[in-house]
């Protein structure tokens, strides 16, 4: 009958020792050659490796700090879950809030940029919220048709016209967002 | 001895449904076996390798309803190579080919061909209900092809499947005379929707009511559709990303607002936390609440909603919810009975936010908790004490400690006297996940107490072959055993080996088992299927017998060596 004991001859009390060290961390080298301590979680995983393939003991001496290591299958989470938790970390990041000012209005508001597809979502949110239009953009002359003009500070801390850049490049570079009205509006676009 | 004439007997059949109760009937005597053969209808297969196809037909010629379970549980977690095997077409070319009468198939974790779904299409003439769990290996043109054929289809459950998206058009497959869906769960498939279609179906199925959409269905589509179908009762949400201060959400509000039969929520794939609101209304009913995919919903707006659900019987969450959270959970969700609660990020166990905390206080404030799934960051003795104290009603209880064999964090010892409370006070006790730093006197508990217990988990526990005896030998009723990462070995395996035709099914992997005991025990149990996985270049022919198995999967079967084997799959 082979011999129940998972280490060889000896008694190898190590394998029943309550230790405090963190897993992975050990002094295996007592451990006979062509035996797998089952006890601790093999380190630094590869993709492309499986835990005790071959039954062949792996080098545990270099190890990445324990609590990064990853053991095929686990956490026992289902894969379907891993992988789709995992994408939608990257998408749905916390919203994008820049606070919005309009001129003569008593106090601030805050939007949330990542909710709007595009430009005609996000003006049509501000005349909602400040009630006032905002007239026609075009790139030469600006917002024409109304005294609103929407303005936003860049991460130079310039201030630029709203619509004038790609979608995605605005939302990354707005830091707040203003609606300037009056002369001042007038003063940024190329009509009068 | 009959005073009946079979009719009556088999009336009196009808009312008998459960699987064990119609086996029972079948074993009383000659005339009630051909009764209840002829008259059986669901049949639940846990192993699809345990018979074959024309084994089923032949008992079972009056088949209606089909329930197929593929590879084993450990496969959800990467543990079983793809083409392991749990191929459906077999079996619906062996009903297709007698004309089995089949109107409900529901499989778990099978590879399913489109081939597969094509031919299940045009062969059932009243196929109602196709319920796919965990599956793979179908696109959507298999998918269209149901839609287009099974004119009378009720049902199309498509559950955490992994589906090829060939973003063709099979909604619109659905036929314009197609009214009966009452369930139509496609949240898993990745694609691009045709949404003009998704509503036309929607406005044509007057008795829909479930309906759980994927990312690729819009806030607005998702007003126009609940305009269309008040009567649901069960919503998963797809995309539910909007302007909270524009005319779409305002008519998404009045829309919820009508919806209220809606007893199960889900999905939320794609979130803005501030239109949370919107459906508030709806939570004083939900019985059934499932968040674990809502990433982008942080404690407060999880802990915001939660309090308007006090009906609440089922809460599926990610831990973002934190300790405080479950406290939430706790003083509102008073008809709890079933919590689960994901890891958001699962390979930073630092990060987790839940902790032994939260699960005493649920335990605390829902004195019907009877089913738990639980991912933490840390456990003590004293909390599982206190847990076993406060619900005694477990059936199930699955606790994984994100780090592997951590012991408790205040006494340094190992959890087995915590473990050892539950399984003493959780007498009904059915189905047990072990984490955390165990040694064999976990083991001692369960064979001591563990009465009901039918499938067990272990993961990186246990000191020698005495635990695993302890299971074998202690735990009556147990069909389902799984081990990884654990030191029992060939005395253990083979101490009781006729105890396996108990059972569905033994998996030992990364264990101590050498190759050699596993022959011995394929050799002296022809009922049972042993099956090594080996991934190594390695043959059978060189492996020694001393040599340790990676994997080891053995099941009891009638059919004995299955025909479908890869390479890589040994059959002793």
């Amino acid at each position: 009958m082979e011999s129940s004991s998972a280490y060889g001859n000896d008694l190898n009390l190590k394998a029943t020792e309550l230790r405090l060290g963190l897993p992975g961390t050990t002094d295996e080298e007592t451990a006979a050659p062509g035996v797998r301590n089952n006890k601790r979680p093999l380190q630094a995983e590869d993709a492309g490796e499986k835990c005790g393939a071959n039954g062949k003991s792996e080098p545990q001496n270099e190890t990445a700090p324990p609590s990064k290591a990853q053991i095929v299958g686990w956490p026992p989470v289902q894969s379907y879950r891993k992988n789709n938790l995992q994408a939608k970390k990257t998408e749905s990041e916390p919203g994008l809030y820049v606070k919005v000012s309009m001129d003569g209005a008593p106090y601030l508001r805050k939007i949330d940029l990542r909710v709007y597809k595009g430009y005609p979502e996000l003006l049509q949110a501000l005349e909602n919220m400040f009630k006032f239009t905002v007239g026609e953009y075009s790139e030469r002359e600006g917002y024409k048709g109304s005294e609103y003009a929407p303005t936003y500070e860049d991460k130079d801390g310039d201030w630029m016209l709203v619509g004038d850049v790609p979608w995605q490049m605005f939302i990354t570079s707005c830091k707040r967002l203003r609606i300037m009205k009056g002369s001042e509006a007038r003063g940024l676009g190329c009509g009068v | 001895m009959n005073y009946f004439p079979d009719e009556v007997l088999e009336h009196v059949f009808d009312f008998i449904t459960s699987h064990k109760d119609r086996n029972s009937v079948s074993l009383v005597c000659k005339s009630w076996y051909k009764i209840e053969k002829y008259s059986r209808q669901r049949v639940f297969i846990g192993n699809c390798y345990s018979i074959s196809p024309e084994r089923l037909i032949a008992r079972f010629p009056g088949l209606k309803s089909l329930t197929l379970k593929g590879k084993p549980h450990f496969a959800d977690f990467n543990l079983v190579p793809d083409d392991w095997g749990g191929f459906l077409y077999p079996w619906i070319k062996a009903m297709a080919r007698s004309r089995i009468g089949l109107e409900e198939l529901r499989l778990k974790r099978m590879v399913v061909s489109d081939e597969s779904l094509e031919l299940l299409s045009k062969s059932f003439p009243n196929f109602k209900s196709l319920v796919l769990v965990s599956c793979e290996g179908f696109t959507t043109d298999g998918l269209a092809a149901v839609a287009a054929n099974c004119r009378l289809l009720r049902e199309l459950d498509l559950q955490e499947n992994e589906v090829e998206d060939h973003r063709g058009h099979w909604l619109s497959c659905f036929p314009e005379n197609c009214t009966s869906l009452v369930l139509l769960n496609f949240a898993c498939l990745k694609g691009e929707i045709n949404l003009a279609s998704l509503e036309r179906l929607v406005a044509r199925s007057p008795n829909l009511k479930s309906l759980r959409l994927n990312r690729a269905v819009p806030f607005d589509t998702l007003q126009r559709l609940l305009m269309r179908a008040p009567q649901l009762v069960d919503l998963g949400t797809g995309s539910y990303v909007h302007d909270p201060y524009s005319e779409a959400y305002n008519k998404l509000k009045a829309a919820i607002q009508s919806c209220n039969s809606i007893r199960s929520l889900s999905g939320f794939l794609e979130v803005a936390p501030r239109c949370m609101s919107a459906v508030y209304p709806v939570c004083e009913n939900l019985t059934f609440l499932n968040l674990s995919y809502a990433a982008g919903l942080q404690s407060i707006e999880l802990t915001k909603l939660i309090q308007y659900c006090r009906k609440l019987q089922r809460l599926w969450i990610l831990d973002c919810i934190g300790d405080k959270g479950l406290g939430v959970v706790a003083s509102t969700c008073k008809e709890l009975q079933e919590l689960r609660v994901f890891p958001s990020d699962p390979f930073d166990a630092g990060n987790a936010a839940v902790t032994e905390e939260g699960l005493v206080l649920v335990s605390a404030g829902c004195p019907k908790l009877n089913s738990l799934l639980y991912f933490c960051q840390q456990m003590t003795n004293a909390a599982l004490i206190t847990v076993a104290k406060n619900c005694t009603n477990f059936i199930r209880f699955r606790l994984c400690i994100l780090d592997p064999i951590k012991p408790d964090p205040v006494t340094n010892q190992p959890l087995d006297e915590g473990f050892g409370a539950i399984v003493r006070s959780c007498k009904g006790l059915k189905r047990l996940s072990l984490s955390g730093l165990l040694t064999d006197q976990v083991f001692y508990y369960i064979g001591m107490h563990a009465k009901q217990l039918e499938m067990l988990s272990i993961a990186f526990a246990g000191d020698s072959d005495k635990g695993m005896l302890y299971v074998l030998n202690g735990c009556k009723k147990l069909r389902k055993l799984e081990i990884r990462d654990c030191p029992f070995g060939d005395a253990a395996l083979l101490e009781d080996m006729g105890k396996y035709e108990t059972m569905r099914s033994l998996w030992m992997s990364s264990c101590e088992v050498t190759l050699g005991a596993c022959k011995t025990l394929a050799k002296k149990m022809p009922s049972l299927n042993v099956e090594i996985i080996n991934e190594s270049e390695q043959t059978e022919f060189n492996l020694e017998d001393r040599q340790k198995v990676d994997k080891m999967y053995l099941y009891r079967t009638v059919v004995g060596h299955r025909k479908d084997a890869p390479e890589f799959v040994w059959l002793l």
